[in-house]
């Protein structure tokens, strides 16, 4: 406990530290948010109906950029074989890294999802539905990216492949992200019957993918 | 800090491997505690190979390694791997890196407080500057001292005398016979002379 | 002109100078800030809102003026690299930064009764949008690269490739004509503003000016200090090699 502690404490100061880019993730966000209306045009009602769905595929792509660091710094200064050397199994360690990455990440993009919303004309309930949808959903994203992190670690141009690997499989957390980030703001859906299965999406990635992230890890020598 | 009597890390018929290639195979050996055994051989004869795998990081070609009566299930457990890369985070600073280190790989009590074990290795000006301040031989220092902050009995050490300047390697030699005289195992790969009374091991003679 | 150049020349000076600096800046905004609230007049379409104005507008000139200091002093760090134009570049952009996002926020507070809508993709709040984001990016290639002298040489390269971006913040008005306001102040044929709140905003741009140079001065300052700090930081690893006690500054 007092080790995994340690770990996640460690992962916090790094990211806080010069270039760390604790804070990158939200700007990558912001530039997303920024982008998307050149292309479709500043019609407010347009960006209002769709707001939903840029704010996902930003927080889903600026999710994915810092993920592929994620164990590759350990991986190139040897951090990763002592972590393996330690008392604590594979997966706890992997757990505890997705969630600092999650709390750093993660977390700063839904804090500021509201902010941006107003930026694409959503109002009220919109808002906090997607606030909440990204809160609940982020989380997967994280960890269905370690996945792809894992499997991607030992390689010089890893990112990208990482982009490849893990996109598909986000294609569930897309659907009821959106969904549920839609039906807050009015729709034939209740909110609560996408956002649920949107926890049970996060839930089940934080139990699963520990393991194959941590399995890959421990072929990858 | 003394660790138990008994330790004893046995290879049995141990084959290396590396990218498919056979490197080395038949190596049977036992270690007791308070002894310590120097890997030598050619470039590419799978000095590291051997220590990582000793280490638990990489699977033997065949045969297995095992550490008896230091109550962990694997020996990667109760050793301490010290490689070419120094798992040290340059933002961090040389305190942070070891509480880090120390917190992480405990195996007991006992371990040095991080600057009482920098002050081992002469670097007690330097705890609380980041690591990437410092030079390549300082860098090495700060990463023998996680072998003193988190004690384990077996040491794995891969050239551990690179970068190190006469002083440091005579610092590293006492530290060295200190963990021995505790009981402790050492296992080092090296071209030159650690300053220790070891048995040798020779890789790669055959071929 | 080098001598006054001199980074502790320039640490003496500024200390002598910024006492009054300050002075004057809080005069200045406080008088503006009177006569915001006081003395000129609500507008007969706008109402109390316009009262905004006397912050958004200064912010607005002022997010540009950072831009310019950091356009000069990255001229300065690539033809002289002078270490005084680095501390100014690094100092200026957080600063810059800073009165974007205030010129951003404003404008959005007012836009809200205005317009109904808390933001508009008008080409000029867009375009100082995409202002902001390059400081934000200049900001972030400080942090993330560790050798000053480099991150220096980097962020004056890209300062001066944005330099592209403040004429079409300037003119993008003319160039698009949309909802916003067309500026109004500095145009062909004299201010259209009248001069019971052109007086007001003068004095405010002037307050926020000197403010700006107070905290620019300040956080050139703090960065000469921080970097002598690194530098003995470095002394220091040498010297634990060879069993030195680390070094003090004299007079630091």
């Amino acid at each position: 406990m007092r080790a995994l502690a340690a770990l996640f404490r460690r992962e916090l100061r790094l990211s806080n530290r010069a270039g760390g880019g604790g804070a990158m993730g939200v700007v990558f966000f912001l530039i997303l948010v920024t982008i998307t209306p050149f292309a479709i045009g500043p019609d407010l009602n347009l960006l209002a109906r769709i707001g939903p769905a840029i704010l996902w595929i930003a927080a889903l792509l600026s999710t994915l950029l810092g993920l592929d660091r994620l164990f590759m710094s350990d991986h190139e200064d040897g951090s990763l074989d002592l972590l393996e050397m330690s008392d604590a199994p594979m997966e706890l360690v992997v757990l505890v890294k997705c969630l600092a990455h999650w709390a750093v990440t993660g977390l700063p993009l839904v804090v500021a999802t509201p902010l941006f919303g107003l930026m694409l004309a959503l109002e009220g309930d919109a808002l906090w539905g997607v606030a909440a949808s990204l809160a609940a959903g982020t989380p997967a994203l994280t960890f269905i990216g370690a996945i792809g992190a894992a499997l991607t670690v030992s390689l010089r141009r890893g990112g990208l492949l990482m982009a490849i690997l893990v996109l598909p499989f986000t294609v569930p957390v897309l659907i009821f992200g959106v969904s549920a980030a839609s039906a807050a703001s009015g729709g034939t859906v209740p909110f609560l019957t996408p956002f649920l299965i949107l926890c049970a999406l996060s839930l089940g990635s934080m139990a699963l993918a520990p393991f194959a992230a941590a399995a890959a890890l421990r072929s990858g020598d | 800090m003394v660790f138990p009597q008994d330790i004893t890390l046995r290879a049995i018929d141990l084959a290396l491997a590396r990218g498919g290639r056979r490197l080395a195979q038949g190596l049977s050996f036992t270690l007791q505690g308070g002894e310590a055994l120097v890997v030598t051989g050619p470039n590419g004869a799978g000095k590291s190979t051997f220590l990582r795998v000793l280490a638990g990081l990489l699977a033997p070609a065949a045969g297995e390694v095992a550490l008896d009566g230091a109550g962990v299930e694997a020996p990667g457990l109760a050793a301490h791997y010290l490689g070419h890369a120094e798992a040290l985070k340059g933002a961090l600073t040389a305190r942070e890196n070891l509480e880090f280190w120390s917190a992480m790989l405990e195996a007991g009590h006992g371990g040095l407080d991080p600057d009482a074990a920098l002050g081992r290795v002469a670097l007690s000006h330097a705890p609380d500057l980041p690591v990437s301040f410092l030079s390549a031989g300082q860098r090495r220092r700060v990463a023998i001292c996680r072998l003193l902050v988190a004690p384990r009995p077996l040491w794995l050490l891969d050239e551990p005398t690179t970068a190190l300047d006469a002083a440091s390697q005579a610092r590293l030699a006492a530290l060295m016979k200190e963990h021995l005289a505790a009981g402790g195992l050492i296992v080092a790969a090296t071209h030159g002379d650690l300053g220790l009374t070891a048995r040798e091991l020779r890789l790669g003679g055959e071929s | 002109m080098l001598k006054y150049a001199n980074p502790t020349y320039f640490l003496r000076l500024t200390a002598a100078v910024l006492p009054w600096l300050w002075g004057a800046a809080g005069l200045t905004l406080g008088l503006g800030l009177y006569m915001t609230f006081a003395v000129a007049p609500a507008d007969y379409q706008q109402g109390e809102t316009v009262r905004i104005m006397y912050i958004h507008v200064p912010a607005a000139w002022l997010s540009m003026f950072a831009y310019t200091v950091m356009t000069l002093s990255a001229l300065g760090t690539l033809v002289w690299r002078h270490p005084l134009a680095d501390a100014s570049q690094q100092a200026a952009a957080p600063l810059g930064a800073g009165f974007t996002f205030i010129c951003l926020v404003t404008g959005s507070l007012w836009g809200k009764p205005m317009w109904g809508t808390w933001w508009v993709w008008d080409a000029r709040l867009t375009s100082v949008l995409v202002l902001f984001l390059i400081y934000l990016g200049l900001i972030a290639l400080w942090n993330t690269i560790e050798e000053p002298l480099k991150a220096a040489r980097a962020a004056a390269i890209l300062t001066l490739v944005g330099v592209v971006n403040i004429p079409i913040i300037k003119f993008s008005v003319d160039w698009w004509n949309t909802l916003h306001q067309p500026a109004s102040v500095l145009r062909m044929g004299g201010p259209a503003i009248h001069p019971t709140m052109l007086w007001p905003l003068l004095v405010m741009a002037l307050g926020a000016s000197l403010l700006f140079v107070c905290l620019h001065l300040m956080a050139i300052r703090n960065e000469i200090l921080r970097r002598r700090l690194r530098r003995l930081s470095y002394l220091a690893a040498e010297a634990a090699d060879h069993g030195l006690e680390p070094p003090v500054e004299a007079g630091a």
